[in-house]
Formats: structure tokens, sequence, C-alpha cells
């Protein structure tokens, strides 16, 4: 073992040696050279040994197991060896490396190399003679190509068939139930409260799915014509998800206390559509365009709430047209 | 050894003059040419700690149930994609740093390109002959948006399932095709087909991360061809470049800087929570939060969103423009339409045709920057208006109040700030003027007086 220490050291010695030896007659020097800065080189070297020791530290924090803060003490551990990396060698850059100032001129535009490159493209075509009609056929051949080539991406989705898009889970007679498909009372829903309900046995994660149920004393109540029965002992239902960009309907402003002059609203917390649930969810405040679509209501003779019908128009964002179209079941 | 080595490269490549001008590339200095470089080195990052990533998220919207270490979410439904990333946060050693500096490095890429797209605006550096470069940079910039939207929006936790019903109503909202438009990209209404998914990960993952990296290659590709550019000062001139060639000078700045921004995207995802996605709880149709704020880098759209007042065009009956388009896919056409064209409008408007190695400092083209100093304010203004609801939570100021003073503002506030920064503008080159006059003055008696 001391024999190979020796070995080391000697080997290490002789290489130190033979680099300080004067060697044979060198070309002029490029990079101009500075003075040593032997301060420098220690600085550096305790840095880079700063940063081997963090990334040690980051292999043990990540070893051992049950260290609480185990996240912090990886970032720290991982931060400091780049930050005493990036210190290391911002100070070589400062003290141990020379800092020229070169000059260059900046390059200039090639118009004589240009116009060669257009004419080896205008003389390869010397023996056209028929050139505007080679150059329709070749457009029409790549305009096809391309076409055909983009066609198939009419798959991703059903581009001109956008009944998906008015179709709803809800019509006649279909139960109104709670997240855990239990069938919802009319007696269950309380004034100031909102209640989230879905249609019974249909797939909750589509737009037309979620509605609010809020109740309102029968005063309260404005629908528009052609409404009238729609709400079921005062509880009226609505799409939860707003018309303006889609997000759900999450609060319901009602105040219990003064003032209260502000009437009932639905809102959105995305970008604060407030809708409003007495005049059959016309818009109050916020950017939403177009009233949220109001699902007819009855209770059955068990007392639970089902629906009398779809909704009163499509659901959810709209679009070109949206107004026009009716939903379906 | 050294010699050995480059001989040996060369022999086998005869690349060594192409090796010499790289070492010997001249880099100018000043502190504000380093921005590009900071997202640059986001990059890398973000590929690196991406592609850790992927090693354990799953991007499925298969249906699931949780059971696992996080109590609260016991019993929970939720999709394959939101449970792997639970998972990976919580259960797997170092997924958590990992995933919150992936986060970080997002925020903080896109941060330091707006940052570097305002130098090289308030500089002129766009003008001939880098318009290339300059094109392929906003580029970047509008494929980065893209990126981290996709990126928050694939965890499918509370907010990025908020994100993309707001996505779709922006799709929606697109005057004509926006309805077919929608249904290419999701596959049907929303909330979509499972494929949707699919799409979303290999853009993600695969189609936008290549798409970006070959930007840069050629980004900086034309960087170099063209050589950078410098401020006025010293030797320095239109035809002459003076600075740090990359070696032995520059490389270890631009390594330390690498490494900086390594170590403080690490100690932020190690110290700083981000996006606690096990909080939010995972998304469902019916399900939706008070104070839910997109990234800062799409702040602007959830602003102008909430400032449009409510309406939507709608002749005859017939709904043309629903009101999601003005906010979501307007505004940002137009800011990425404007900043494409600003070099081609500031040639015919100026008529000046020359190519430019030389910096304006901002003082030097006081229109300009004026403009584009009122252009920042006003989206400045849409940004702040983004987070009113939670300046209402913060400072109790009424939501409404604070939206219909935005709504002034973002027509009042670019005017007043054109005009006071073009006003400091023309004030600090007039007084330029009179310092270099009295300079020349006393300079004179001072000839004068040695003289006589």
């Amino acid at each position: 073992m001391r024999r190979l220490w020796r070995w080391i050291l000697v080997a290490f010695v002789w290489r130190a040696a033979r680099e300080e030896e004067p060697g044979e007659e060198r070309p002029p020097r490029i990079v101009p050279d500075g003075a040593p800065s032997p301060r420098a080189e220690l600085v550096v070297v305790a840095l880079l040994g700063l940063a081997a020791l963090s990334a040690v530290a980051f292999i043990a924090v990540y070893a051992f197991d049950r260290i609480p803060d185990q996240t912090q003490y990886l970032g720290i551990a991982l931060g400091c060896a780049f930050g005493f990396l990036a210190a290391a060698l911002i100070v070589a850059a400062h003290h141990l490396v020379v800092t020229e100032e070169l000059e260059e001129e900046y390059g200039r535009p090639h118009p004589g190399e240009a116009d060669r490159v257009a004419r080896v493209v205008t003389e390869s075509g010397g023996r056209l003679r028929r050139r505007r009609l080679l150059a329709g056929a070749a457009g029409v051949a790549t305009t096809a190509i391309g076409l055909a080539a983009i066609v198939p991406a009419a798959s991703l989705g059903p581009i001109y068939n956008l009944g998906r898009f008015t179709r709803t889970p809800w019509r006649r007679g279909r139960r109104l139930v709670d997240q855990n498909g239990r069938p919802i009372r009319a007696a269950e829903i309380h004034p100031a409260e909102l209640f989230t309900a879905y249609p019974e046995h249909a797939d909750p994660e589509q737009l037309g799915a979620p509605v609010v149920l809020v109740k309102l004393e029968p005063d309260q109540l404005h629908l528009p014509p052609g409404r009238k029965g729609w709400a079921a002992d005062g509880i009226v239902a609505y799409s939860k998800i707003c018309t303006h960009a889609g997000c759900a309907i999450g609060l319901y402003r009602t105040p219990l206390f003064p003032p209260v002059d502000k009437p009932p609203g639905l809102v959105c917390p995305c970008h604060y559509s407030t809708f409003d649930p007495e005049t059959g969810g016309t818009v109050v405040y916020g950017p939403a365009g177009r009233a949220l679509p109001q699902l007819p209501l009855t209770i059955d003779g068990s007392g639970n709430l089902r629906a009398a019908g779809n909704f009163s128009g499509p659901v959810g964002p709209s679009w070109w047209g949206v107004r026009n179209r009716r939903v379906s079941s | 050894m050294i010699e050995r080595t480059t001989r040996t490269l060369d022999e086998r490549s005869h690349t060594a003059p192409f090796g010499f001008k790289a070492l010997r590339y001249i880099f100018p200095d000043h502190w504000s040419f380093l921005l590009g470089e900071i997202a640059l080195y986001c990059f890398i990052v973000l590929v690196a700690t991406g592609t850790y990533l992927a090693l354990f998220f799953d991007p499925s919207t298969a249906q699931t149930v949780y059971h696992g270490s996080y109590a609260p979410l016991n019993g929970a439904h939720m999709t394959e994609a939101y449970r792997s990333t639970v998972r990976l946060s919580l259960d797997v050693k170092a997924g958590l740093l990992i995933r919150q500096t992936h986060h970080w490095a997002a925020d903080v890429f896109v941060a330091a390109i707006a940052l570097h797209l305002m130098r090289i605006v308030f500089t002129g550096a766009f003008r001939k002959p880098r318009e290339l470069t300059y094109y392929i940079g906003l580029t970047i910039l509008g494929l980065a948006l893209l990126e981290g939207y996709l990126g928050y929006s694939l965890v499918d936790d509370l907010l990025s399932g908020m994100g993309l019903a707001i996505g779709y109503g922006v799709a929606l909202s697109i005057p004509l095709v926006g309805a077919n438009l929608a249904a290419l990209v999701w596959g049907g209404p929303f909330p979509g087909d499972p494929a949707f998914w699919s799409r979303m990960y290999i853009a993600h993952v695969f189609l936008l991360p290549i798409l970006i990296a070959t930007l840069i290659a050629l980004h900086l590709f034309l960087v170099s061809s063209l050589h950078h550019t410098q401020f006025r000062g010293g030797r320095k001139t239109e035809k002459r470049l003076v600075g740090v060639p990359s070696f032995p000078g520059q490389a270890p700045r631009s390594l330390g800087l690498m490494f900086a921004v390594f170590a403080a995207l690490f100690l932020l995802g190690g110290l700083v929570q981000i996006n606690p996605i096990w909080i939010w709880g995972p998304y469902h149709v019916a399900d939706s939060t008070n104070g839910a704020q997109p990234d800062w880098y799409l702040g602007w759209l959830i602003g102008a969103l909430r400032l449009m007042p409510s309406f939507d065009v709608v002749i005859a009956g017939r709904t043309l423009v629903p009101n999601p388009f003005w906010g979501g896919a307007l505004l940002p056409t137009a800011v990425f339409g404007g900043l494409f064209v600003w070099p081609a409008l500031e040639r015919r408007f100026t008529r000046d045709r020359h190519p430019h190695n030389l910096l304006d400092r901002p003082r030097d083209a006081p229109r300009r920057t004026a403009f584009a100093t009122a252009v920042l304010t006003f989206l400045f203004i849409v940004f702040v208006a983004g987070s009113a609801d939670r300046a209402y939570v913060l400072m109790g100021w009424s939501y409404a109040t604070q939206i219909d003073v935005y709504r002034v503002g973002v027509f009042v506030v670019p005017v007043v700030s054109y005009w006071l920064a073009h006003r400091i503008c023309v004030e600090l080159l007039r007084n330029e003027r009179v310092e270099a006059s009295r300079h020349a003055a006393e300079l004179e008696a001072e000839q004068a007086a040695g003289g006589g």
C-alpha cells in the first residue's frame, strides 16, 4: 500500500516537473499572458470543493428515508451545488482567465454570391420550354398531395356533425340525483343554499349534466314568459356550466344580513359572470353574453325532483349560431 | 496532450478552422444580453426535469379511486393523470423537487423571453439585418406560452380543468369555425374524447419541445452568423465589433450564469411551493373554485376575459361573436401580430432601410420607446385586472369598482405613459446636447486660455 502511494507521488512530481520544463521554440501567443493569482485559485478550489460537498449532501439526503422536509433539503443541496459551481466559474472568469478585448469587422451581405445562387437556379431551368405549364402542374400536384396528407386529421373530431354539442342527458321524467347517485327530494332543498344535481344513470362528466338548484320564495320568481311551472315548489334548476367560458358556477350570492337589497346571484369564479336565478338565469354582471339555460322541474309522487323536459337552450360556452339551436336528449 | 486531441479531431472532421473561429467568436459585453441566455438555460432545465417527470406521469383519463399516502384524497374519484401526479409529488423521492423545479423553470423561461423581447424592442435590435432572428424569437415565445398552458393542463387537477374549460370556451368563440375547431381538437364537446389527453401529451413532451429546440438552434445560428449587436461607445462602430472572445473570456461567465440559473431554479423548486395540486383536488366538470389564477404568463388573458363587458355580437338573433373571443383570441392575436409587423412598420414609418449593428438607447428613438411603453402599460393593466378578485380578498377593494377603474385605465394610462415616456426621452436627449455643447465650450475656453 505504502509503495503504491510512493509510486503515485513520484509520478505526480515527475509530471509536474515535466510541465514546468521550458519547451522548444513556440509560436507567439494567441491568448495574452496575465499575472497569476494563487489566492483566486485557492478560492476556486474551495468553491469547487463546496460544490462537491453539496452534491454529496444531495445524495445523502436522497438516500436517507424519513428525513422530514426532504424536498426542501434536496432543493437546498442541489441549489448549493450549482450555486458554488457558478461562483467558482465566475471567480475564475474574473481572476484566472484573461479578459481580452478583441475587434472584428461585422460581416457584410454577399450580393455576388446571392446572384450566383439565383443564377444556378434559373440556369438549371434552361432546358424548360413550358415553364408556366410545368409550374402549374407542380403546384396542383403539391396542393393535392398536401391536402391528402392533411385530410386524415379530420378523424380527430366530428368537424361537421355538431349534434353532440346540443345533446344533454336530460329528458322529461329523469330524476335528479346527488353526486353519490341518491335521488334528491324537494324537501331537502332549503332557501339560501346552493345544491348541485346530476341526471340519474348518466355520465356526470359532460357539460350538459350538472345543474344547480336554488329555492326561492314564490314572490321572488319572475321567470320569462313560457316558463310557467318550470319551478317546483319555488325550486329552480339551471345548468351549472357558465355560458361565458365553461367553468362551473361555484358561488351563490344570497345576502343573509343587511344590506340584502341585491338580488341573489349565481356566480362563476373564473371571470365573475353573475346570473339571476329569479329571472330565468339572465346575466346581471360579468362578461357572459347569454343567460344560463334553465331546466324545468317537477316533483313526483314520492317527493323526488324530476326534470320536466330539457334545457331552455344550449349548455356551456357560446359559439357561432348558438342561439338558433335547440337542445336534444 | 491537448494538441494531440485537437489534431486527432481535425484529421477526422477537418473542422479546426471552424473550431478556432468558434473559440474566438466575439461577445459584446452588456448585462441585458444575458436575458436570452437565461431563457436558454431554463429550457435545458425544462427538458431535463420534464424527462424525469415523464418517467412517472400517466397521461390517461381512465377513472380511478385514490387510495394513497395523502389522506384527504382517500376515496376521491379522479383520473390516472391526476393520481400519478399526486403520487410522483408525494411518494416518489425527489419527485416534488423535480416537479416544482419544472414549474418554476417554465415561469422563469417565459419571463426571461419576455424581458429579452423588451430589450430587443427598446434598443431597436430587431432592425435590419436581424428581422428573421426576431421573428423566430417571437415564435418561440408564442410556443412557450402554449407549451406552458399544456403542461399545467395535463395534470387534471381542479385548476387545470378550469383552465382547459376556458381554453375550450375561447376556441368555441372563434367566429364561424369555433365549434368545428373545438370539436377537432377535443374530439367532441368538452371535456372531450379520452384521446384529447394523448394529443396534449404528445404536443407537450414531443412536438412543441422539438419545435422550440429547433427554433432556438436557428435563432442562435442567425445570431452568430450576423454577430451580436452592441451599444455605441469606445471603438465600437456600425462596422467594427468589440468584445470578449467566447474562449477563454466568455465561457466561464456564460457557464457561471448557467449554473447560477440552475441553482436558482432548484432552490425555488425545493423551497418555494408552487401549484400544490393535491390541495386543489381532482377536476370534475361540475367543480370550480374561487380565487383561481393561472400561471403569470397567462394572467393578461384572464384579465382581458374579465374586463370585457357583457355582450355577444348577435345580429338578427344569430350569434356571431361570443364574448370570450375578444379577450381570449383577438387580444393575443393582435399583440403577436403587432409584434410581427413592428419591424416592417418601423421601416416604413422612419424610412430607415439601412442595416444596423449599433443599438439605440431607449432615448435615442423617443417615439418607438413611447409606443412600446404604452403597449406595455396596456398589457400590465389588463394583467392586473386579472387578479382583481385577489385584490378584493387582500385589500377589500370592491371587485366591480376595480373592473370599472381598469376599463377606463386601460385606455387612459397608456396614452399618459406614451406622453410621459416620449417627454423623458426628449428631455434626456436635450440634456445630453446641452452637456456636450458646454463641454465643447469649456474645452475651447481652456485652449483659448492656454494659448493666450
